[in-house]
């Protein structure tokens, strides 16, 4: 894990001063999900306690205000994870169409269960709900990418080409 | 062929760029309102349409607009529900990804009707690639004069903005998805007040669904009477369904709100049948928070008739032998489906999901799936299955939301119809212990299956 300062750049910076305009004035407490956003796709994927107080200084919030929305929204990792998070939908419509099989599938191929990071932090493999791609079951997201009509063959190659870009996905496209 | 008015040129080459849209007479409601029309006059288009609210409630729209509050001095707002997060849903999506511009000229048209001069769009997180289309296209109509200042010289100013969620199916109901907005947990509130006398930060504010601002284009263009033309009695227009599960063209489809069920299946113009050579079984029509149907209920009403694709008659028999439209979310079973397990799918679904605010959900939605859970694993009881009856009923209107009642209903109405499949796991508990326990043998009894 980088052991970056706990600090945005200046254009992320006035990035969050653009989005805290977009709400009334006094009201900018509304930017406090998008920041995050930002945050964690900045700082490692995830949201550490330095990170959120980072946060709430931006927002002039208190920090429990940062933390009891973090805690509340199932994108926002409070524990750090891999590189890549493959975060597979477990749904009913995608169960119908082979979900299970496909988790399964993960578990094998890189030796981990599900909530579980890769020894080399390369990937995590999570379980989510309906992710609103039904139609294109099985699927799974790693950052802001969906991954849909999964098989065998398509996985492997999803891995591979993860492997290679070896970065940290994220779900940021500002 | 049915009319398509919302998606008719998702298959043309760059529709989600301004210029084609322009092309193909996109943008031409904010024209007709806003240099021909008063804001009164639009809000009664909207009336005339019969337009329903397209997200799940169904609730007419011009009245959900008659209802928005105009104390002088006092800020009001259009927000976008596009938080689709209902399990089978995704139809919201497919009209982002492909057509952004009839997202944004709905928000504008309708912003104008209702006196709105910042507008949201409420989108989930984890569509945050959908999330960017959408602004590359808000930018696009900034440029060309569509939004700001002075629109058309019209002397009408909106500035429309999208804004991220972070994956809660909560923030779908309108005033979790307020709270939201402000940076808050998506905490339902408790109404009264409704958002149309207190919303976005206390003042008058509108929630609509994507597919709902959508329609406004085509009413606006071709007037409310017109569009109400199409459809059946109280259910006008078209509709997009999202089909999935177990058919073999799964996918987006507009259909005109008059077509059978049966139709939508098995016409090749629409799902094609059932995947894989098999039958049908079962099928919740409007997404997961509605009644299950067996295949006979389904395709036909408990009087006989042949069931349609509108908003009364997939709702006709009431929950004892209907459903509901709902969000349009079309999931369709065939025989190797364990219908307990989808159940407890379901209801996992919906204790992750719950806020936590109302003991009843919150508590409630738990039980239901560990009790779900040992009867789908060979550990139940037959008592399991009354004390699932029992606890869907003490949360379904006993919440601040209806996230309870929705979880309650799949609840009851996969017992209600497939009791037998129930007792069958309790019976053979050696039998349900592989999870694919039906894909070899299946559960159907005769009345559930039809075969066509």
């Amino acid at each position: 894990m980088s052991t970056k300062k706990i600090e945005f750049n200046p254009e992320t910076l006035a990035l969050c001063h653009k989005i805290m305009k977009r709400y009334p004035e006094g009201k900018h407490k509304s930017a406090l999900i998008p920041i995050l956003h930002i945050a964690q796709a900045e700082f490692d994927g995830w949201l550490s306690p330095e990170t959120m107080d980072y946060v709430a200084s931006i927002l002039k919030i208190q920090p429990i205000e940062v933390f009891e929305v973090a805690s509340f929204y199932s994108m926002f990792n409070l524990k750090p994870i891999g590189k890549c998070m493959l975060e597979v939908c477990r749904t009913a419509p995608c169960w119908l169409n082979g979900a299970d099989e496909l988790v399964a599938y993960l578990e094998k191929k890189l030796g981990i269960k599900v909530g579980e990071t890769t020894k080399d932090g390369m990937f995590t493999i999570k379980t989510v709900e309906c992710l609103g791609s039904c139609g294109t079951a099985p699927m799974l997201q790693c950052g802001a990418k969906y991954y849909e009509n999964l098989t065998n063959e398509k996985t492997d190659e999803m891995i591979e080409n993860l492997r290679k870009e070896n970065k940290q996905q994220t779900y940021t496209a500002y | 062929m049915g009319r398509k008015l919302l998606i008719e040129h998702v298959h043309v080459p760059g529709i989600e760029t301004l210029e084609v849209y322009r092309s193909k007479g996109g943008y031409a409601s904010v024209e007709k309102a806003l240099k021909t029309m008063s804001p009164e006059a639009v809000v009664e288009e909207v009336k005339k349409s019969g337009l329903r609210g397209r997200g799940g409630a169904g609730f007419p729209t011009g009245m959900k607009w008659s209802f928005l509050a105009k104390p002088p001095g006092v800020a009001r707002y259009l927000v976008c529900n596009a938080d689709e997060s209902e399990p089978g849903t995704f139809k919201d999506r497919y009209l982002m990804e492909k057509i952004p511009h009839a997202l944004i000229e709905g928000m504008i048209t309708s912003s104008y009707a209702l006196g709105a001069h910042t507008s949201y769009i409420y989108i989930r997180g984890e569509y945050f690639y959908v999330a960017r289309i959408l602004e590359q296209a808000i930018e696009e109509a900034y440029a060309a004069g569509w939004l700001g200042k002075n629109i058309l010289g019209s002397g009408y100013d909106l500035d429309l903005y999208v804004h991220i969620g972070a994956g809660a199916y909560i923030c779908g109901e309108e005033t979790a998805l307020l709270e939201s907005l402000e940076g808050k947990r998506g905490n339902p509130r408790i109404k009264p007040p409704f958002p149309a006398i207190a919303g976005l930060y206390g003042c008058p504010t509108v929630v609509n669904n994507v597919e709902t601002i959508a329609a406004i284009v085509p009413i606006v263009n071709e007037g409310g009477d017109e569009y109400a033309k199409i459809g059946i009695g109280k259910s006008t227009g078209t509709k997009l369904i999202s089909a999935s599960g177990h058919l073999n063209k799964p996918g987006v489809y507009e259909i005109e709100m008059n077509i059978s069920v049966e139709e939508f299946i098995y016409s090749d113009e629409y799902c094609g049948g059932i995947s894989g050579g098999k039958k049908l079984k079962a099928c919740v029509p409007g997404g997961s928070s509605v009644p299950i149907l067996p295949a006979d209920l389904l395709l036909t009403t408990a009087n006989g008739d042949k069931r349609m694709m509108t908003y009364e008659s997939l709702s006709d028999g009431g929950f004892a032998t209907g459903s509901m439209m709902g969000s349009g979310g079309f999931i369709a079973y065939n025989e190797t489906a364990c219908i307990v397990r989808s159940t407890w799918n379901f209801s996992r679904f919906y204790h992750h999901e719950s806020c936590g605010q109302c003991s009843p959900c919150r508590e409630g939605t738990g039980w239901m799936e560990k009790i779900l859970h040992r009867l789908e694993n060979g550990h139940g009881k037959m008592e399991d299955i009354d004390l699932l009856w029992d606890i869907q009923r003490k949360i379904e209107g006993n919440t601040i939301c209806p996230l309870g009642d929705a979880a309650a209903w799949p609840v009851a109405a996969a017992i209600r119809h497939f009791r037998e499949e129930f007792e069958y796991h309790v019976k053979y508990p050696e039998k349900v212990k592989d999870p694919n326990h039906f894909h070899k043998q299946s559960f159907i009894s005769s009345k559930q299956s039809v075969t066509i």
